[in-house]
């Protein structure tokens, strides 16, 4: 019957990802005008709940407009490659104890290796459509979004060794408390990482809308903007999903339904992210590049080899013990790291 | 190893979000880092002086208002000062007091803005400067309580101003006056201290005080290059010299120390229209002056005000008609603006957004 398993899975998670980015849209735009003293949409529907329905109707009837120098098919098929894998993501994402699509024992190696295509994605968009806008973006792509994927990779790490599997399934059961307890410094690490990866404010810069236009989909419009668009939120719901089921203890909490925790965790997660949109400036290339490079990747080791050592002294099973020594050390690290650490000026003698 | 790279050009504007209305900056690039910019501008180029040469003295009264369209109040008050020293008028005590209540509000409102759309620059979403409006608002109304207008107020006349403030007017800029200085403290708490705004202005497009004076920049511009000169104290105009204020300076000139002075300046400012409004007399609020303005034909003069972007002349020259011979404007957008390639060769693309929403200039103003 793995068929059938197969089947209902991929349904209840296209589902689950199309409601959730339309959720999010509306949440975002919702929340913001509360951050931005201002209503929001609050039009169509009740409490604007509409909105997102008449902004996917909008999109949907928008002229698909291709430039004329644009490199076509590779136009094309940008906004595909970039919204599979995004989609893709959450097979190995569990609901429930068992309730995910494919219980892999590389859980984590699927993901990470899986949502790096995005970035090809963004590339193709930014290089085909034959705008130096575009251009720009992309060149951004490469130079952050690779960059960031090494620290992310080792802040997920820690959870991983305190697991000791790589199946997502397993590393909830492991939780007996949630590991941001134990691994305050990878969740953080992995929340920054994370963050440049979707591209999402401060490290924005992918699209940059007061410098770069709209940087890699300044051509894209209609649906195929609609899905560089469904692929963000997607993004950000993947991302607030792993980080749930890592460091929050995925489905597991009191009295309610597994995955109705789990959505409450996403929620939660997102509404940092979107706290974060609402208050800060954007940061410059080269400074997210210094950032991602001399502060998170250091930092990120840093808690690799501490992880390693209170594993291996057994520290990890006494819970009153390791999780203060885990905040001391994580505010020691970062209060030390930030010293040492330098943005600089950024100009350049011409 | 030294790889081989090909420098490009790239145009940001005319039309980009960041321009401030029409602007166009030629870039060459090496990657992201700025080789060369020729700043390009006159697509809003309206003839303005052109048409106020054709046009009555009182007629041109409403033309200021679109200059500056964010300092509409202080234009009026500058070009109306330059007719009153053609005709000799003197302006009622009464007046005075309400010409500086109405520029003192002014500026707040469009350092205000000036802030918010510099931190929209380097990508803040939006989030402070709608802060910022929330306060904008509060004085635009005002404004449309002394005048029914909301962006170009035409308020002023020669010889005073179209009309006594109405009741409401004194409790609502109290109320106002008590909140601001509140108001100012959070943005000081949520920009100041952001470690993320904080790189991003700090040590960014310096403009070196020599330079500055060189230039004859003026405004937040020319103070934050650390040079203590407003006309409000230097060359006071009106009844200036009646107050007590400071004037804030940078250290560097950078983006960072532009930012700061215009947030000082609205303090000195509510400070300015607290000892107004304390002192504010009784009596008439304009000058009895003919209708048809008409200064005696080869008289010429040149006034000028401490404008929110710096200082705002207006030269008019007479003919003895009811037209002006000559009129043009002194407008600081246009001349800090000529420092701006100096300001932004070897910064990033990024930087150029920082570094132009610092220098806060209305398009308006610079294609007249």
């Amino acid at each position: 019957m793995d068929w059938l398993h197969f089947a209902v899975f991929t349904v209840i998670i296209f589902i689950f990802v199309i409601s959730g980015v339309l959720f999010f849209i509306w949440y975002e735009r919702r929340g913001l005008g509360r951050f931005q003293i201002r209503p929001g949409p609050n039009r169509a529907g009740p409490f604007g709940l509409l909105q997102p329905v008449a902004d996917a109707v909008k999109v949907l009837l928008k002229e698909d407009i291709v430039p004329a120098l644009a490199d076509k098919p590779v136009h094309f098929l940008a906004p595909l490659i970039a919204f599979v894998p995004a989609l893709a993501v959450f097979a190995v994402i569990p609901f429930g104890d068992g309730a995910l699509l494919a219980n892999l024992n590389i859980g984590i190696l699927y993901i990470m290796s899986v949502s790096s295509i995005v970035v090809i994605g963004i590339f193709m968009a930014g290089w085909s459509s034959s705008n130096k806008y575009s251009l720009l973006g992309a060149m951004r792509t490469i130079a952050q979004e690779v960059s960031y994927e090494i620290p992310l990779v080792l802040s997920i790490l820690g959870a991983v060794m305190l697991a000791g599997s790589l199946s997502l399934n397993d590393i909830v059961k492991a939780q007996n408390v949630p590991f941001i307890l134990l691994q305050p410094l990878g969740f953080l690490i992995y929340m920054t990482a994370a963050m440049a990866e979707i591209n999402r404010t401060p490290f924005d810069l992918l699209e940059a809308d007061s410098e770069i236009i709209a940087g890699f989909q300044t051509e894209y419009s209609g649906m195929k903007f609609g899905l560089f668009y469904l692929t963000e939120y997607a993004e950000t719901l993947s991302v607030s999903a792993i980080a749930s089921t890592l460091f929050l203890g995925g489905w597991a909490g009191p009295l309610l339904p597994g995955f109705v925790w789990l959505l409450i965790k996403i929620v939660a997660v997102f509404t940092f992210i979107m706290w974060v949109r609402a208050t800060f400036p954007r940061l410059r290339i080269d400074q997210v590049m210094a950032f991602g490079w001399k502060f998170l990747l250091p930092l990120a080791m840093l808690n690799l080899v501490l992880t390693a050592i209170l594993v291996l002294t057994g520290l990890n099973d006494k819970v009153w013990l390791a999780v203060p020594l885990n905040f001391a050390l994580a505010f020691i690290l970062i209060i030390g790291a930030s010293r040492q650490f330098r943005t600089g000026g950024g100009h350049v003698i011409v | 190893m030294t790889l081989k790279t090909e420098q490009y050009v790239i145009n940001i504007g005319p039309q980009h979000p960041s321009t401030h209305g029409v602007f166009r900056f030629r870039l060459t690039l090496d990657g992201e880092v700025i080789t060369d910019v020729e700043p390009i501008f006159g697509y809003l180029h309206r003839g303005m002086e052109k048409i106020a040469e054709g046009r009555n003295y009182t007629k041109n009264i409403p033309l200021t208002d679109r200059l500056d369209y964010l300092s509409s109040m202080i234009n009026n008050h500058a070009y109306c000062m330059a007719v009153e020293n053609l005709m000799g008028v003197k302006v009622p005590e009464r007046a005075e007091y309400i010409r500086v209540i109405m520029s003192e509000l002014q500026r707040i409102a469009s350092h205000l803005a000036g802030i918010g759309f510099f931190l929209n620059d380097i990508g803040a979403f939006m989030t402070p400067l709608l802060y910022m409006f929330r306060e904008r608002e509060k004085i635009v109304e005002l404004f449309d309580m002394v005048c029914g207008q909301r962006l170009n107020y035409n308020y002023m006349r020669f010889g005073g101003v179209s009309m006594d403030l109405p009741r409401d007017f004194l409790p609502a800029l109290n109320k106002l006056l008590g909140q601001l200085p509140g108001y100012v403290d959070e943005y000081d708490k949520l920009i100041s201290t952001n470690e993320i705004a904080l790189v991003r202005a700090k040590g960014v497009g310096i403009l070196p005080r020599e330079l500055a004076i060189n230039a004859s920049a003026a405004g937040p511009v020319l103070r934050g290059s650390g040079v203590r000169w407003d006309l409000r104290k230097d060359q006071p105009y009106s009844i200036y010299e009646r107050f007590e204020f400071d004037i804030p300076t940078g250290e560097t000139g950078d983006t960072y120390d532009r930012y700061i002075v215009r947030l000082e300046e609205i303090r000195q400012s509510v400070r300015i229209l607290k000892q107004a409004v304390s002192q504010l007399p009784e009596g008439e609020t304009l000058a009895k002056v003919s209708k048809l303005v008409r200064p005696p034909a080869g008289s010429e003069t040149y006034a000028a005000v401490e404008g929110p972007k710096g200082e705002l002349g207006f030269f008019v020259a007479s003919d003895g008609t009811e037209n002006p011979y000559r009129w043009h404007v002194r407008a600081p957008s246009l001349i800090n603006l000529t420092v701006i390639r100096e300001m932004l060769l070897g910064w990033k693309v990024a930087d150029l957004m920082a570094i132009f929403g610092s220098i806060d200039i209305v398009m308006g103003e610079v294609d007249r």
